[in-house]
C-alpha cells in the first residue's frame, strides 16, 4: 500500500513515510499482513461458542452448512453479531458506570479531584428521576442521583429512565416489541445467555434481543455517561481549538492521553497546569506542559477545556513515530497493544491506567478515583521527568494542525438557532419544514485501515453538507473532519450548500458540529426528541429526515451504537458490512425487513460518496412522507434524477 | 517447474484455501459477492484430515499423470509448461481421473471434471498460497521446497 492508499492525512502520510524508513509496524503493515482476511469469519460463519465446534459454514455451500449442534449459517451469524452488540453496549455502560461512582464519591466527599461543575443539569436530572431538591444541599442531591443512577445497572424489572425521553410513539413499539430494556447489565447478560450452545436458535428472535441490549447502551449506559460526565465536569459549550499531530511541541513537554472516560483525563487537565510542575518542566529544559488527547478521552478534554488532538484513532502509533511524545497515558477502549513495540524504538513511556486494561510494556500507575489528583501528578511529573531522554534527532512533528469549533449539545447548539434569548429547537425545525436545511445527518464510529483513513469520513461529509443535509459528527469520525477543516464556521462558504450556508452564516457555527465522544452518540439522540416534541416533523424519530452513518467503524461499540440508533428509527449506512453476510436470512432481515419492525433499517456501502447518496434519498423520501416543502435550492441534476 | 507445495506439519485445517481458491473461481472475485453468484464458484483444494492431522487435497501436476493416461477423451493433457490442464469441452465425465488420481485431487461440477488450473487469471501469485495464515503452502520448485523445509527449525 502506498502511504496515500493509507491515509488522507497529510501529518499521517509523512509519519508513515518516517515508520517505512525506521522499519516501525504500524496497523497498516499488520493489516496488509493479514490479507487475505479469514473468508469465515468475514462472513460472519465460524462459531467457537461450544467444543462440539468450532465449526465453520462452507459459503460455497459445498462443504457443511451445519455446524456439529445443527446451527445454520443464520444461527451462526445472527448468534456472533448478538454477541458483538453485547460487546459494545458493556463498554459504554462500564464507562456510564465509572463516571455514576464517581459522581458517588464526589458526593459522599471522598475525593477532592472532582465537584459538581453543573448543578442545573444535577437539578434538571434529579427531578427527571424523581429526586427531591427543594431545600437540599447539591452533594445530598448528587448522592442520591448516582445511587438511582447506579441501579439501573442491575435492575431487574421495569424500565430504564431514560428511555422515556424518547418519543411517546417510539416507546409504545419498544413495549410493543418487547425491547424495552430492563436493565443495563440483564439484558447483556442475557444475550451471552441466549447465544450459547442450544438456547436462541431464531435469527430475528436473537437480533431482537441484540436491538434490546443496545438500547439499553444508547438510553442507558451511554446516555448515564453523558449526563453524569456534564454535572461532573461541566457542559460543554462551543470551544475554539486546534487539532492533528503539530499541536505537539518541541519544545514542551508533550503529555498524551489515550483512551476514553473523562474521570482521569479531566485531573489531567487540572495536574498539567500545576505551578509546581510547569516549574519543574522548566527546570528539565523545556519551555512547558503541553496536553493533547487521542481518540474519545481527547474528545471530552477538548470539548469542556479546549484541549487540542493530536489525532483519531489510527494515529496512535504514529503520535509516537514523531519522538516528541515523553509520556502517553492510557486507560480504557481502543488502545492498542501494538503502541508499545512503536514506543521502544523511541524514548516514550506508555502509562496504562486502569485495572481493567494492562499493556504489555506499559508501566502501570493504577488510577482511582479517591485519590484522583495526586495520581495524575504523578504521572505529569513522569513526562516531565522524561522529557530529558527525548532523543533530539529523532523528533519529527509534522507542520500541520487545523483549527475547529466543538462543544456542541443539545442543550447548546441548536437552540442557538433560535437566539440566545428564545432559546428553542424551532428555528431548527423551521428551517427543515421550509426547505432551507434537507434534513440532518450523523457521522460516527472509528478509524479502519481496510478504508483510506478519514477519507470515508470526509467525503461523506463533504457530499452531505453540499447538499443540504446539516452533519453531526462524534468521536473518531469527528477528529477526522476537524483535521480536514470542516468544523471551522469558514468551512459553510466553501463545501456547504446554500441553504446551509445561510443558517451557519446566521448563527455563527460549522456546518459539520462536533457533539462529543462515542458515547456522547446520545446526545444525538435527544436531539432528536428535542426535534420531534418541538413538532412538524411528525410524532416520532422514525418520521425525521435524518440518517446516520459509521463509514470507517471498526469496533464492537461501534456495532452496539448502529443497533441503538436503528432501533431507535434512524436508517444506518455502514461503510463495512457487519461479518453476517455469509447468511442470506440475516442480511435481508437487516438491510430490508428490519424497516417494517423498527421503521428504520441498514445499508452497507463503502463509498462514502454513493453512502451519503443512499441517506440523502433516504432523507428525501422521509421529507415526502411529511409533505415538506421541496428543498429550497434543490439543484438541478438532484431534481431531474 | 514452479508447483505447490504444502508442509503439512503446518496445516492447521482452517480451509482458508478453500475460501480464496473459491473466490478466485468466481466472476467477481469479491468474497462478498461470490457467495451470490448464481453458478456458485468451486473450489479446487479441499481441506480433509485422516485421524487428527488436516491437509490440503489438491492437484500436483504430476510428472507421469495418472489421470491423463486414464483420460480417453483426452481431456486432460500436459501444456509445454508440464502443467496438468484439463480440456472442460473434451471431458465426457466419466470420472476415470478421479479413480485414479493417487491425491484425490480432482472433483467434479456438474459433469465435468473439475482440479487445480493453477489460477489462470493471476500473473505471478496463486490464491491459496497467499491465503495460508500459517504459509505451509508454498509456490516454487521442488528444490526450493526441500530447501525451505530444510530450513524450517521444528
Ligand atoms: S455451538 Fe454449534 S456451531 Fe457453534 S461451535 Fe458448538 S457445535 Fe459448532
Ligand atoms: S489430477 Fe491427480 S493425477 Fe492428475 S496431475 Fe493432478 S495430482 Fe496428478
Amino acid at each position: 500500500m502506498k502511504k496515500q492508499d493509507k491515509s488522507i492525512d497529510k501529518a499521517s502520510q509523512e509519519l508513515l513515510e518516517i515508520a517505512e524508513r525506521e522499519g516501525i509496524d504500524t496497523a497498516w503493515e499488520r493489516y496488509e499482513a493479514m490479507v487475505p482476511q479469514c473468508g469465515f469469519g468475514e462472513l460472519g460463519l465460524c462459531c467457537r461458542n461450544c467444543l462440539l465446534g468450532p465449526c465453520r459454514i462452507d459459503p460455497f455451500e459445498e462443504g457443511p452448512q451445519k455446524g456439529v449442534c445443527g446451527a445454520t449459517p443464520e444461527i451462526i451469524a445472527a448468534r456472533n453479531l448478538t454477541r458483538m452488540i453485547a460487546a459494545g453496549a458493556s463498554a459504554h455502560s462500564d464507562h456510564g458506570r465509572d463516571v455514576a461512582h464517581t459522581l458517588l464519591l464526589a458526593a459522599q466527599g471522598k475525593t477532592e479531584g472532582y465537584g459538581i461543575k453543573d448543578e442545573d443539569k444535577l437539578l434538571s436530572l434529579a427531578n427527571e428521576l424523581g429526586i427531591k431538591t427543594n431545600r437540599r444541599d447539591k452533594k445530598e442531591i448528587a448522592k442520591e442521583v448516582a445511587e438511582k443512577v447506579f441501579s439501573e445497572f442491575g435492575q431487574q424489572h421495569g424500565e430504564l429512565q431514560f428511555s422515556h425521553r424518547a418519543p411517546e410513539k417510539r416507546q409504545a413499539l419498544w413495549r410493543k416489541l418487547g425491547i424495552m430494556p430492563r436493565g443495563i447489565d440483564r439484558e447483556i447478560v442475557e444475550v451471552m445467555h441466549r447465544t450459547s450452545i442450544g438456547v436462541d436458535n431464531d435469527p430475528e428472535n436473537l437480533i431482537t434481543h441484540g436491538m434490546k441490549t443496545a438500547l439499553g447502551d444508547g438510553w442507558g449506559g451511554s446516555m448515564i455517561a453523558t449526563e453524569l460526565s456534564d454535572v461532573l465536569f461541566g457542559t460543554p459549550r462551543p470551544i475554539r481549538a486546534k487539532v492533528n499531530l503539530g499541536v505537539l511541541k518541541e519544545d514542551e513537554v508533550n503529555l498524551v492521553v489515550h483512551g476514553h472516560e473523562p474521570t482521569l483525563s479531566d485531573v489531567i487537565v487540572t495536574a498539567s497546569q500545576d505551578k509546581e510542575l510547569i516549574e519543574l518542566a522548566k527546570k528539565n529544559g523545556a519551555k512547558g506542559i503541553n496536553l493533547a488527547g487521542i481518540c474519545c478521552t481527547a474528545n471530552e478534554i477538548l470539548m469542556r477545556h479546549g484541549i487540542p488532538i493530536a489525532g483519531n484513532f489510527l494515529q496512535q502509533e504514529l503520535a509516537i513515530t514523531t519522538g516528541a511524545v515523553d509520556l502517553m497515558l492510557v486507560d480504557v477502549q481502543c488502545v492498542m497493544p501494538g503502541l508499545s513495540s512503536v514506543a521502544r524504538c523511541f524514548h516514550t513511556k506508555i502509562v496504562s491506567t486502569s485495572p481493567k486494561a494492562k499493556f504489555p510494556g506499559a508501566e502501570h500507575v493504577e488510577f482511582n478515583e479517591e485519590e484522583a489528583l495526586p495520581i495524575a501528578k504523578k504521572i505529569v511529573r513522569m513526562a516531565v521527568e522524561n522529557f530529558k531522554n527525548r532523543m533530539k534527532e529523532k523528533v519529527n512533528i509534522p507542520k500541520v494542525k487545523m483549527d475547529l469549533v466543538a462543544g456542541f449539545t443539545a442543550e447548546s447548539v441548536f437552540k442557538f438557532l433560535g437566539g440566545r434569548y428564545r432559546a428553542t429547537y424551532r428555528p431548527l425545525n423551521d428551517a427543515i419544514i421550509n426547505g432551507r436545511l434537507r434534513g440532518a445527518a450523523a457521522i460516527v464510529g472509528c478509524n479502519n485501515p481496510k478504508i483510506k483513513q478519514d477519507w470515508g469520513h470526509v467525503e461523506m461529509a463533504k457530499e452531505l453538507i453540499k447538499n443540504d443535509v446539516l452533519v453531526v459528527v462524534t468521536g473518531c469520525s469527528a477528529i477526522a473532519n476537524a483535521k480536514a477543516g470542516l468544523l471551522k464556521p469558514e468551512a459553510a462558504f466553501q463545501y456547504a450548500g446554500k441553504g446551509l450556508q445561510e443558517i451557519c452564516q446566521a448563527v455563527g457555527v460549522p456546518p459539520v458540529l462536533h457533539v462529543g465522544s462515542c458515547v456522547d452518540n446520545s446526545r444525538i439522540l435527544i436531539t432528536l426528541c428535542n426535534v420531534v416534541n418541538e413538532g412538524g416533523l411528525g410524532e416520532d424519530i422514525s418520521e425525521l429526515p435524518v440518517a446516520g452513518a459509521a463509514p470507517e467503524w471498526m469496533s464492537e461499540k461501534a456495532v452496539a451504537i448502529a443497533f441503538y440508533v436503528v432501533a431507535s428509527g434512524v436508517f444506518t449506512v455502514l461503510g463495512n458490512p457487519f461479518p453476517i453476510l455469509g447468511s442470506r436470512e440475516v442480511t435481508e432481515l437487516l438491510t430490508r425487513r428490519l424497516t417494517e419492525v423498527v421503521g428504520a433499517n441498514f445499508a452497507f456501502e463503502s463509498d462514502p460518496i454513493k453512502a451519503a447518496q443512499l441517506m440523502i434519498d433516504h432523507i428525501n423520501k422521509k421529507r415526502e412522507a411529511l409533505k415538506l416543502k421541496p428543498v429550497m435550492y434543490e439543484k438541478e441534476e438532484v431534481l431531474v434524477k | 517447474m514452479e508447483k505447490i507445495f504444502c508442509d503439512i506439519r503446518k496445516c492447521l485445517g482452517c480451509k482458508s484455501c478453500e475460501i480464496a481458491c473459491g473466490v478466485e473461481h468466481s466472476t467477481s472475485k469479491n468474497i462478498f459477492k461470490s457467495i451470490r453468484e448464481e453458478k456458485k464458484p468451486r473450489q479446487r483444494v479441499i481441506v480433509r484430515s485422516t485421524t487428527k492431522e488436516p491437509f490440503p487435497l489438491r492437484c500436483h501436476h504430476c510428472e507421469e499423470a495418472p489421470c491423463i493416461e486414464a483420460c480417453m477423451s483426452g481431456a486432460m493433457y500436459k501444456d509445454e509448461k508440464g502443467v496438468t490442464r484439463h480440456d472442460p469441452d473434451k471431458c465426457v465425465g466419466c470420472w476415470m481421473c478421479i479413480m485414479v488420481c493417487p491425491f484425490g485431487a480432482i472433483s467434479r461440477q456438474e459433469s465435468l471434471a473439475l482440479k487445480c488450473d493453477l489460477c489462470p487469471d493471476r500473473e505471478d501469485s496463486f490464491a491459496c498460497v497467499e491465503a495460508c495464515p500459517t504459509k505451509a503452502l508454498f509456490a516454487g520448485t521442488w528444490d526450493e521446497f526441500k530447501k525451505r523445509l530444510g530450513q524450517e527449525k521444528r
